[in-house]
């Protein structure tokens, strides 16, 4: 499998506090990547560089074979990046459709042939029967799928999840972990998530990488990287495996 | 065209047509007071529509927006007083200059992170040090203000707006009507939903591809264009223009009213602003020149506690709570 992101010593640090310290990794294409990490391990941080919210100090992020770092956010959704936010952020006045809409537009020019997909994209998500109400309105589990909804609708090539299973009871996670699972099955969706719930780290995930004070400290498939003695001590605790 | 009619509910339609039939007859029943009040009312929904596309749908706050009426009206007022270009040219003029005006002002906002009320204070100063220079510029007649001759006998020159009240009155209807046409059309097309999508959070904007700066630099070079042939009629209309009335801060605040009280970001909430506000406004004035208590400032003080009363009663403005009686709300809560 070729890499569809590709992290190339890429480091951040703000002020004196080195958050990501020379990583590298690869996304393969078609994949489920997962990042864990303790709370300030600098997960967001990797985020938002590639999501090109900020540009790394220095290194290299590649996405499909072209140097995205340093791209305003827009343009990296235009080549092919979607992304949720880790506190959700819908357009609140707008109806759920209308949130989805907005994001169906990037590739389409005329609102209905963006409406048309957006109530494909809002049945994929459970979402279609509330496509009418107010985004404000809504539960944080429904907030969460409408964050990926509009994500997707955009029609990205790669998905950045940050956290869309946090603050989610165990069904409402293994209701978003299979709608994930079937999105990457049947359209070879890439997806790149940040998660903190092994539960849902472990039923999605064809690979994971750990990530400790800015550093790998373990990367590979699920049932090795939970079984490594460092990923343990640092972050999991031992009874995450007993 | 089609869709934007059959998206308004049947009673809507209906309610519609008579007011618009209504107001096209009006001038026939109607003294020339009430028809003076009218064109003012057709006015501030025109310009008050412009604004509302870039504060009720963009999001961005302008508290300058007599610049862009000052100097349409100016410049197609000075093309007419110094060479006798009428305003049916002299508006692609003003409207040029103005929209030059908002593309600098957009672009400093814009592209330097100025958001918010920094933004606002920046329309302000930009307002501000026009209504400087005009003072001081001997050319655009200076404080004491540039008169265009009113001469009778051309008064069938409808189109460089030589005419009477009734000409303004049509001409104000048809920009009124026009503007919330186009707004509605801009609403429901691609730009419409960038610029909601910027108000409601642009950095989520940002991440769905949306170009925010080129989203909000079209927002602000429409609403600026508008604002400026709003300014022309204006012009025309009292043949005078000073730059202490044309690009005071007053002004700017009138314009805002309007869909500040009808409903932001609704296309029918200038219009509804409109017609709640000037009337008052301009019933006040008659009231008080008949007791003769006539105070400078007692209108500014008159709009500031009528807007304190509508924002309380309805944080919304008037117009989504209006739909709503009507029964012509069809969305769910």
């Amino acid at each position: 499998m070729s890499a569809l992101l590709k992290i190339d010593a890429v480091s951040k640090r703000f002020r004196g506090l080195v958050a990501v310290d020379r990583l590298s990794f690869e996304v393969p294409k078609g994949g489920i990547f997962a990042v864990i990490g303790p709370n300030g391990a600098g997960k967001t941080t990797l985020f938002n560089m590639i999501a090109g919210v900020f540009a790394p100090d220095s290194g290299a992020i590649a996405f499909a074979g072209e140097r995205i770092d340093g791209l305003t956010p827009d343009r990296v959704c235009r080549r092919g990046i979607g992304r949720t936010f880790q506190l959700v952020r819908p357009f609140p006045a707008l109806s759920v459709e209308d949130n989805v809409i907005v994001g169906a537009l990037l590739h389409r020019q005329h609102v209905n042939a963006a409406r048309a997909h957006a109530h494909e994209v809002l049945r994929r998500l459970d979402l279609y029967d509330k496509r009418v109400q107010r985004a404000s309105a809504l539960t944080l589990p429904d907030r969460k799928r409408l964050e990926v909804a509009r994500a997707l609708a955009t029609d990205p090539k790669l998905l950045l999840l940050d956290e869309v299973m946090a603050g989610l009871r165990p069904t409402e996670t293994d209701r978003i972990v299979a709608i994930l699972k079937a999105l990457n099955r049947e359209s070879g969706l890439t997806i790149l998530l940040i998660e903190h719930v092994m539960r849902a780290v472990m039923a999605l995930a064809s690979r994971i990488l750990v990530l400790h004070h800015g550093a790998v400290i373990s990367e590979g498939a699920p049932s090795e990287v939970v079984r490594d003695r460092a990923v343990i001590d640092s972050y999991l605790g031992a009874e995450a495996v007993s | 065209m089609r869709a934007m009619w059959s998206a308004i509910p049947r009673r809507g339609r209906v309610i519609l047509l008579v007011l618009v039939a209504l107001l096209l007859t009006a001038p026939l029943a109607l003294d020339r007071y009430f028809i003076s009040v009218l064109i003012l009312i057709f006015y501030f929904a025109f310009v008050g529509q412009a604004w509302n596309i870039m504060m009720g749908f963009a999001g961005q706050l302008s508290l300058g927006h007599a610049l862009y009426a000052g100097l349409g009206g100016y410049v197609a007022a000075l093309l007419w007083f110094y060479f006798g270009i009428g305003p049916w040219l002299g508006v692609f003029a003003g409207v040029a200059i103005a929209a030059l005006f908002g593309a600098v002002i957009g672009w400093l906002g814009f592209r330097f992170g100025i958001e918010g009320v920094y933004f606002a204070l920046l329309t302000i100063a930009f307002a501000e040090f026009t209504r400087i220079a005009f003072d001081n510029m001997a050319f655009t007649g200076g404080a004491g203000g540039l008169f265009l001759l009113y001469d009778a006998s051309r008064a069938h020159e409808w189109w460089n707006l030589r005419g009477g009240p009734l000409l303004f009155y049509y001409l104000g209807f048809a920009l009124a009507a026009g503007a919330a046409l186009l707004t509605a059309w801009l609403a429901r097309s691609r730009i419409g939903f960038q610029w909601l999508a910027v108000r409601e959070d642009q950095e989520a904007a940002l991440s769905l591809g949306i170009d925010a700066f080129r989203a909000k630099m079209i927002a602000i070079l429409i609403s600026s264009s508008m604002t400026a042939i709003g300014g022309v009629l204006l012009a025309f209309y009292y043949n005078s223009l000073f730059p202490a009335q044309a690009f005071d801060i007053s002004r700017s605040i009138e314009i805002i009213l309007a869909p500040i009280i009808g409903g932001l970001g609704t296309i029918f909430g200038p219009i509804v602003g409109a017609f709640i506000l000037t009337p008052l406004g301009e019933g006040l004035i008659a009231l008080t020149a008949k007791f003769g208590i006539d105070v400078p400032g007692t209108k500014a003080v008159f709009y500031g506690l009528t807007l304190m009363v509508i924002i309380t009663l309805r944080p919304d403005g008037v117009w989504p709570w209006l739909k709503r009686m009507l029964g012509l709300d069809e969305t769910k809560p």
